[in-house]
């Protein structure tokens, strides 16, 4: 197939990115695990010494950690189900006849676009605010009592700007995957006098298993990493209620100084990423041979 | 062949595809109003749709109190060079990988799309003390860095995707023709990947113009981009409304336009193909 020249040509070619990706892997690693073994914190820079897992036992026993990791596994698990649940009956209507699809398409992933900073004080200020917000001045015209929704339900407030956000992705994909299916087949099931129900249950829906698996895995990586939408509405609060892994680390190293103790949570947040890593690399790989 | 289907389906479908749209799009339009409103009327309650009075002074005072131009330029040059790097490294590793593979190629992709599963926070203590020790806080050259860095594997993967899709018959059959490799180059190849260029180009234009975690942290106010420059807004001083929204109408028109324009090439670019 190809030929030697084009193997050393290719090779020569292919070695900057490993290089530079190597690198940007290794060091950042190296030095992690290296202070995660450190009792070391930027407010007393000189006084740092070894001390083994001491961090790790630290960070893991930490009430913090555990309201942290429950947290994150709430707003994964929410937005995943919201997104899923709702995107799927969107991508179906959008794949129907609809006058002015095209504008409508534009309209459901424009949000995708938007950036967290953005979403979150919008979301926050203009529609979530208890005084006037337009959430508010909704609930008011039917004579409901406005949320507070910082204050009473704040993961649920950071959950619904973060679905808002990922609603658009899910439906995209999915109305992607429903745009290929076959038609004659559909047409086929009606005319043996299938009903619409069972021609989504048997048709359409074994079609969407693979798009609905990989927007579970793309939207895990992402969403165990919130940071932006809980930076600039919560801060983590109130106490620490909207405080995930991602955020945790950040208070620990930027804003408590500890080094060794964020380093040791770092590490933390790599395995569990590289949990749900593993597995979509394993589907990724799987459409790479075909 | 779409099927027949009876003129009141079609409205149905209309009705509740054109209910759901508004909604999801109700807070980016609400948004956009009230960047045309005085702060007094951003507040009020009822709030006012449509009918207050419509004014330009939000923008003029965004870009005079906190010199939005400023972080506007901030946002292109992170987000444009962080894209052009990487296309620059990308694009010989991707062709070497689709069109000379080798029994490992497989395995190297792989590799580099492993890298992406590292989340940011857990490296971000190194990175942070990496920068401070080399003055790479709150620069532009350090962000660049960083989100190039961040958005290689992907940027590798999708013109790799691209890459394999054009047909290797034209190239022998110009190879038979005696083609030598910079002729192939320029009059066969490049017209085909120009489209897979180009999109994979946009779309990691905006990934990067949207990017937040290291921008946040590793920025302050020199280097500051939009992302950051909005977030200042959060601060209990900062609370105005109408500028906020104006602020926030820039920093996401120009990305939300060229979203739109990339939509199918997001899904194939986003799912390395898996969905098409």
């Amino acid at each position: 197939m190809a030929t030697e020249q084009t193997q050393v040509l290719g090779r020569a070619l292919l070695t900057p990115a490993v290089a530079l990706l190597f690198i940007w892997m290794i060091v950042p690693l190296a030095m992690t695990i290296y202070f995660s073994t450190l009792h070391y914190s930027l407010l007393d820079a000189e006084t740092w010494s070894f001390v083994g897992l001491e961090n790790f036992r630290y960070f893991l026993t930490d009430p913090a950690f555990l309201t942290a990791l429950r947290n994150t596994l709430v707003l994964v698990g929410s937005v995943l189900a919201i997104t899923i649940l709702l995107g799927t009956p969107l991508a179906l209507l959008l794949d129907q006849q609809v006058v002015g699809r095209s504008v409508v398409r534009l309209m459901v992933i424009a949000p995708f676009f938007v950036m967290p900073t953005v979403s979150a004080l919008v979301w926050k200020n203009l529609l979530m605010h208890p005084v006037s917000g337009l959430f508010a001045w909704i609930a008011t015209l039917v004579g409901a009592t406005p949320i507070d929704w910082f204050n009473d339900v704040p993961l649920l407030a950071v959950i619904l700007i973060v679905a808002w956000q990922w609603l658009p992705f899910a439906t995209l994909i999915l109305l992607t995957a429903l745009q290929s299916q076959d038609e004659e087949q559909k047409e086929a099931a009606e005319m043996d006098g299938a009903s619409a129900v069972s021609t989504f249950i048997y048709l359409t829906l074994p079609h969407l298993a693979r798009p609905i698996t990989v927007v579970i895995l793309i939207e895990t990586i992402f969403l165990l990493t919130v940071f932006a939408e809980i930076f600039v509405t919560t801060g983590g609060g109130p106490g620490l209620a909207t405080t995930n892994i991602a955020f945790l680390i950040y208070q620990q190293a930027l804003v408590q100084y500890d080094v060794g103790n964020a380093s040791a949570g770092g590490l933390v947040a790599v395995v569990i990423a590289n949990i749900v890593a593993f597995f979509l690399v394993r589907i990724v790989g799987r459409n790479l041979e075909a | 062949m779409a099927r027949k289907v009876t003129a009141r389906r079609v409205w149905v479908s209309t009705a509740a595809a054109w209910l759901f749209g508004f909604l999801i799009f109700l807070p980016i339009l609400w948004m956009v109003l009230t960047s045309f409103k005085t702060e007094l009327e951003a507040f009020s309650m009822p709030p006012k749709f449509l009918l207050f009075h419509w004014t330009t002074e939000n923008y003029t005072t965004v870009q005079e109190r906190s010199d939005y131009v400023h972080h506007a330029l901030n946002s292109i040059i992170i987000a444009g060079g962080s894209t052009l790097i990487a296309m620059i490294i990308a694009i010989p590793a991707a062709w070497s990988m689709a069109f000379a593979p080798t029994k490992r190629t497989k395995d190297v992709l792989l590799w580099m799309l492993s890298t992406k599963m590292m989340p940011s926070v857990g490296v971000l203590v190194p990175i942070y003390l990496i920068f401070r020790d080399f003055g790479l806080l709150d620069t532009r050259a350090g962000l660049v860095m960083i989100l190039c860095l961040g958005n290689l594997p992907i940027v590798i993967w999708m013109l790799f995707t691209y890459f394999k899709e054009i047909p290797k018959d034209i190239l022998e059959a110009a190879r038979m023709d005696g083609a030598t490799i910079g002729r192939e180059l320029v009059y066969v190849l490049t017209p085909m990947a120009v489209p897979g260029l180009a999109s994979t180009l946009l779309l990691n234009f905006i990934l990067a113009w949207n990017e937040a975690f290291w921008t946040l942290n590793l920025s302050t106010l020199e280097a500051a981009p939009l992302t950051t420059f909005i977030a200042s807004y959060s601060s209990p001083e900062g609370l105005f409304w109408a500028k906020l929204s104006a602020a926030s109408t820039l920093a996401i028109a120009p990305i939300i336009i060229l979203g739109w324009f990339t939509q199918r090439q997001l899904v194939r670019g986003l799912t390395f193909g898996a969905v098409k």
